[in-house]
């Protein structure tokens, strides 16, 4: 598996489907977060999972790349269960999958420029890390990625200088320097103004959609959900009750996720 | 509407009443007052002292330097001591303090580097010379040894705490890339804490320039047997021009210090 390339084509795009089986998270022993998860995405486009808070959308996504530990269930991804492996496999499977957070986690004392070439952890010896001795090559794709997302003249800046809308683009761009084959987001434009957060979810959906690799995002903005994604799946106390595409959402459908109605009346305002 | 009980006039209290508090207070003052009458501390020794300071202070006028050789050697032997001390004491700290840091590392991990820690702080530098010039002999290398356990016990309390003070999003963030553990340390973890270790280490080599000079009281080298001995002999001359250098040497080692401090924030 560590084999694998980044130069994906054509059927190699159903390699990068997800099947997740039977997944349950327990924090706790007898109180599941996640209630028996199925869930078999495709190898592309992006999928946005809605639902309420604190109803294990992050956990689920955390699952995956064992952020968090399943309880039990299989999460198979590349030819692999995830939920299974240990130590240096784990790792080799971790650098294949970028992450997006809601409160971007850069480390905030380094520069821009180095907070991307952290995404190469996984590929280069932590001692080139350490004297910041990274390859020609992925400096060279830390410089174009930073470009695409327009922060090209901020890579010697320190991250807590930037703005949080700046800091999202370089977590988008550090994702992306791991050359993954998929993409999980965690809330990436929760902590963002509604113009800066479909600025975000622009930069995303490009720079994912051009390398052709499949993108997992959890987020609160149902119309942002419907606008991105391709299809959606709504959670409701760590189940899943909906999994289609957007426009077969329907405010029924809302109400079960969510709950209530009220909310429903004044959403225009949000 | 000024009685401060809560039930008067029908307000509702916004504190809850902090007995507890109060009767530490009371304690406090209680047990300060017993422990000086206990101790015999009286006006009339207080003045005499006065006295015999005045007297004291005014012997060591002029400073003496005919002996500034002695001086010289002993306080560049200080000067070795400190900073071999903090080298050595902050190298070997880097790992105690990681080991002992609750965030990082498993329990059975960070109990023994704790306990460690403990018993480097549990003595005083003297008391840990005195034991290293049992064991090695008098003379730098009692001092040195004494005072590089001195400074595991503070600095590797230091590190450990800040490393348990960092921000887990950005380690997170880091090992969800697929980096390795040392991966982790020198990119996610590295980044948050080198300005304060920076910080702690300039600290500790300020505190053993001090505690250098006092380690030759008992044989571990340096200017502190210069010193004592022109205690001894009366010498007051002498010893206020070693205190003057003394003073002179740290003043300076704190400029340094919060340079390099300044330099690496």
């Amino acid at each position: 598996m560590n084999a694998v390339t980044g130069t994906m084509t054509g059927s190699a795009q159903d390699a990068r489907s997800l099947v997740i089986r039977d997944l349950v998270k327990e924090y706790r022993r007898g109180q599941p977060v996640l209630r028996g998860i199925n869930l078999t995405l495709p190898g592309r486009g992006m999928t946005a999972i809605i639902g309420p808070s604190g109803t294990g959308k992050s956990t689920l996504i955390r699952c995956i790349n064992r952020l968090v530990e399943p309880t039990s269930g299989q999460i198979l991804f590349m030819g692999q269960n995830l939920a299974q492996l240990r130590g240096r496999q784990l790792r080799a499977a971790r650098r294949r999958i970028g992450m997006v957070f809601q409160e971007y986690n850069l480390v905030e004392r380094l520069t821009v420029m180095e907070n991307l070439l952290s995404g190469r952890l996984g590929y280069v010896p932590v001692w080139r890390a350490w004297l910041r001795k990274f390859p020609q090559k992925d400096i060279d794709r830390a410089f174009e990625l930073l470009d695409a997302v327009g922060l090209g003249q901020y890579a010697t800046q320190r991250a807590d200088a930037l703005s949080g809308g700046q800091r999202q683009r370089v977590g988008i761009a550090r994702a992306i320097m791991q050359e993954p084959d998929l993409i999980l987001a965690d809330e990436p434009t929760s902590s963002l103004d509604p113009k800066t957060s479909v600025e975000i979810m622009d930069i995303l959906s490009a720079l994912a959609g051009e390398r052709d690799i499949p993108v997992i995002v959890n987020i609160h903005n149902v119309e942002l959900a419907k606008r991105f994604a391709q299809r959606i799946v709504g959670m409701t106390g760590g189940k899943i009750v909906y999994d289609g595409p957007p426009d077969g959402l329907t405010d029924e459908d809302l109400r079960t996720i969510y709950g209530g109605e009220d909310w429903l009346n004044d959403r225009a305002d949000g | 509407m000024t009685a401060p009980t809560a039930d008067t006039a029908g307000h509702r209290q916004p504190f809850r009443t902090n007995w507890g508090g109060r009767l530490a207070y009371v304690a406090l003052v209680a047990y300060v007052i017993y422990a000086g009458s206990h101790l015999g501390f009286s006006w009339d020794r207080f003045v005499s002292g006065i006295g015999n300071g005045g007297h004291f202070v005014a012997r060591m006028f002029p400073p003496a330097w005919d002996r500034w050789g002695l001086l010289a050697d002993g306080m560049i032997e200080s000067l070795q001591i400190a900073i071999l001390a903090s080298f050595f004491g902050v190298l070997l700290s880097l790992p105690v303090g990681l080991l002992a840091a609750r965030n990082l590392m498993p329990v059975w991990v960070t109990w023994p580097a704790r306990g460690i820690i403990a018993l480097c702080r549990s003595f005083h530098p003297i008391i840990i010379a005195i034991l290293f010039v049992k064991a090695v002999g008098f003379g730098a290398l009692a001092g040195v040894l004494a005072l590089i356990v001195g400074s595991i016990g503070f600095v590797g309390k230091l590190f450990a705490e800040s490393i348990e003070e960092i921000s887990l999003k950005q380690v997170e963030a880091v090992r969800a890339t697929g980096a390795s553990f040392s991966g982790v340390l020198i990119m996610a973890v590295q980044p948050q804490v080198l300005p304060r270790f920076i910080g702690f280490a300039t600290y500790q080599l300020d505190s053993n320039l001090r505690n250098s000079t006092m380690v030759g009281i008992v044989g571990g080298g340096g200017i502190g047997a210069t010193l004592f001995t022109a205690y001894q002999r009366f010498d007051f001359d002498f010893v206020l021009s070693i205190l003057i250098v003394t003073v002179a040497m740290i003043m300076a080692a704190e400029v340094l210090s919060g340079w390099i401090r300044k330099t690496f924030q």
